[in-house]
């Protein structure tokens, strides 16, 4: 393990995340199809950073080509100054839904990626992120006895027992139903606070980035570009009906090209 | 009122024996036993040692057939089904293969492998083969993407990931083709024993109509058949409901 990544957990203000001129195009139907242009972003070791955008405007993809699931066309990504080539450990992607092994428990999915850890420790870490995102008494039920809100705590779990540097969210919340997407905005950041992960978070819902992100990106519509970076100058846990909250969000909702008043 | 779960399909059971027992009484001519011989002749060849001794050379066979078949057909879909050229090569043959009945190989059969248990195990095989082809290379294409996304993601081996992502995620649809192929099995065995052994319970069929017009035996061997057609598919179908089997049917 390199020295950097064993420091991966400290915070510091060094750039963990680094996109350099990111451009994606592809060919659909004979069509060249430009999903990305021009992406410059620097994301700090230990930020939370949001990605917001019209819906189809590339979102995900910029998180697949982040994550290496997705060669670039143009420009580069790099992580603690090496290139991202392809999906590695030690930066997981947490996908909408249906992410978590039906075929596995609790306890298999979040030790799915452990094996090289004697069982001991293996037992150990399960244990630790069982209780993290609190699925205590629920180690030996398979997925489809969980709620969806439970399955995406199983998803983080998994994620985070590899102990990855970065994680990256693509809408992880988006099927559950509000009050659980609620829900689990307080305890995505609780354990953010404990574990003090770089995140990366796609969504497309403005107040969730306004009361997760420390800073949050606007894509514009495709091909996508960066139309703004808004750092979120609020401290946690955060008023969501403070004048400065609503400013941020109204400038969000601005940026989006939405009124925000129906 | 409330009958248990058993009683009514016993009820209709045994009405529709009563029918064929009174059809039977009505029209003497046909030939065709009733009930009570039918039940006689089973007893008849139990006493002989026979009904055992068929039912395991076709049981014998089939398993032979069947796994042979599972070895072979299921890796090579999976594989076809993860490389698409692969399959875009294959296609066509297995798609002209693939409606030939299995009984239209029995001459090429024998003259391979002569009359015996070899030849009908073949055929047995040539019956699974196809259908269990498709079946993988179905399964494969309908994983979800986000299962291999996620599997790369943690790093795998080629071989860790077959193990433990390809392979799971492809066992709920696999045990289905798996169910239904060991039905096809069965039937062809029937078929494959009236010309190509001299045991087993399509060769009891044949058998007893050549020796005499047994036609009682007939019909028992028809029923045993049934019967056993019936339990193979239990059996899969108690494979299908472990849970760690069949969680695509359970979930959501």
């Amino acid at each position: 393990m390199s020295a950097a990544h064993s420091a991966g957990t400290a915070t510091t203000n060094r750039h963990k995340l680094r996109a350099n001129q990111l451009g994606i195009v592809y060919e659909r139907d004979g069509e060249r199809i430009a999903a990305l242009e021009d992406i410059n972003l620097d994301i700090k070791d230990g930020e939370f950073v949001c990605v917001v955008g019209p819906s189809g405007c590339g979102k995900s993809t910029l998180l697949n080509v982040m994550g290496g699931f997705l060669s670039p066309t143009r420009g580069s990504v790099t992580i603690d100054g090496e290139p991202v080539t392809g999906p590695d450990q030690r930066r997981i992607l947490v996908f909408q839904e249906r992410g978590v092994f039906p075929w596995l428990t609790v306890e298999g999915n979040i030790g799915f990626g452990l094996s090289k850890l004697s069982r001991a420790e293996r037992q150990q870490r399960i244990a630790h992120y069982v209780q993290l995102v609190r699925l205590q008494g629920f180690e030996h039920t398979y997925p489809s006895d969980l709620s969806g809100g439970m399955r995406q705590r199983l998803q983080v779990a998994r994620a985070l027992a590899v102990n990855p540097d970065i994680l990256f969210l693509d809408e992880p919340f988006g099927a559950l139903d509000s009050i659980t997407r609620v829900i689990m905005r307080g305890e995505l950041l609780r354990i953010w606070q404990t574990e003090r992960r770089t995140i990366v978070f796609v969504t497309h819902d403005i107040d969730e980035a306004v009361q997760l992100a420390d800073r949050v990106v606007v894509l514009s519509s495709r091909p996508a570009k960066i139309q703004k970076v808004l750092p979120i100058d609020v401290s946690h846990p955060r008023n969501i009906s403070s004048p400065r909250y609503l400013e941020l969000r109204d400038e969000l909702l601005k940026q989006i090209g939405l009124a925000y008043e129906i | 009122m409330r009958f248990p779960g058993w009683l009514r399909p016993t009820m209709f059971l045994f009405s529709l024996l009563v029918l064929w027992d009174l059809a039977v009484r009505a029209h003497k001519g046909l030939l065709i036993p009733g009930p009570l011989a039918v039940l006689a002749g089973i007893g008849e060849l139990l006493q002989h040692g026979l009904l055992l001794k068929y039912v395991v050379a076709s049981l014998f066979r089939v398993t032979w057939g069947f796994l042979l078949a599972c070895v072979t057909a299921i890796p090579l879909g999976l594989a076809l089904g993860w490389y698409r050229r692969g399959e875009m090569a294959l296609n066509p043959i297995s798609q002209i293969f693939r409606p030939i009945s299995p009984l239209a190989w029995i001459p090429i059969a024998i003259l391979w492998f002569g009359v015996g248990d070899l030849s009908s195990i073949f055929l047995i095989f040539v019956g699974c083969f196809f259908p269990l082809l498709l079946t993988a290379v179905s399964a494969v294409h309908t994983i979800p993407a986000v299962y291999i996304n996620a599997g790369r993601n943690f790093g795998l081996s080629s071989a860790a990931f077959v193990a433990r992502v390809l392979y799971p995620a492809v066992m709920p649809q696999l045990l289905v083709g798996m169910r239904i192929t060991l039905g096809i099995a069965w039937l062809v065995v029937v078929a494959a024993e009236m010309i190509a052994v001299n045991s087993g319970l399509g060769f009891l069929i044949v058998d007893a109509r050549n020796a005499g017009n047994r036609y009682d035996l007939v019909i028992a061997g028809m029923l045993v058949i049934g019967v056993i057609g019936l339990l193979l598919d239990l059996a899969m179908q108690s494979l299908e409901q472990m849970k760690s089997f069949r969680w695509r049917s359970s979930e959501d």
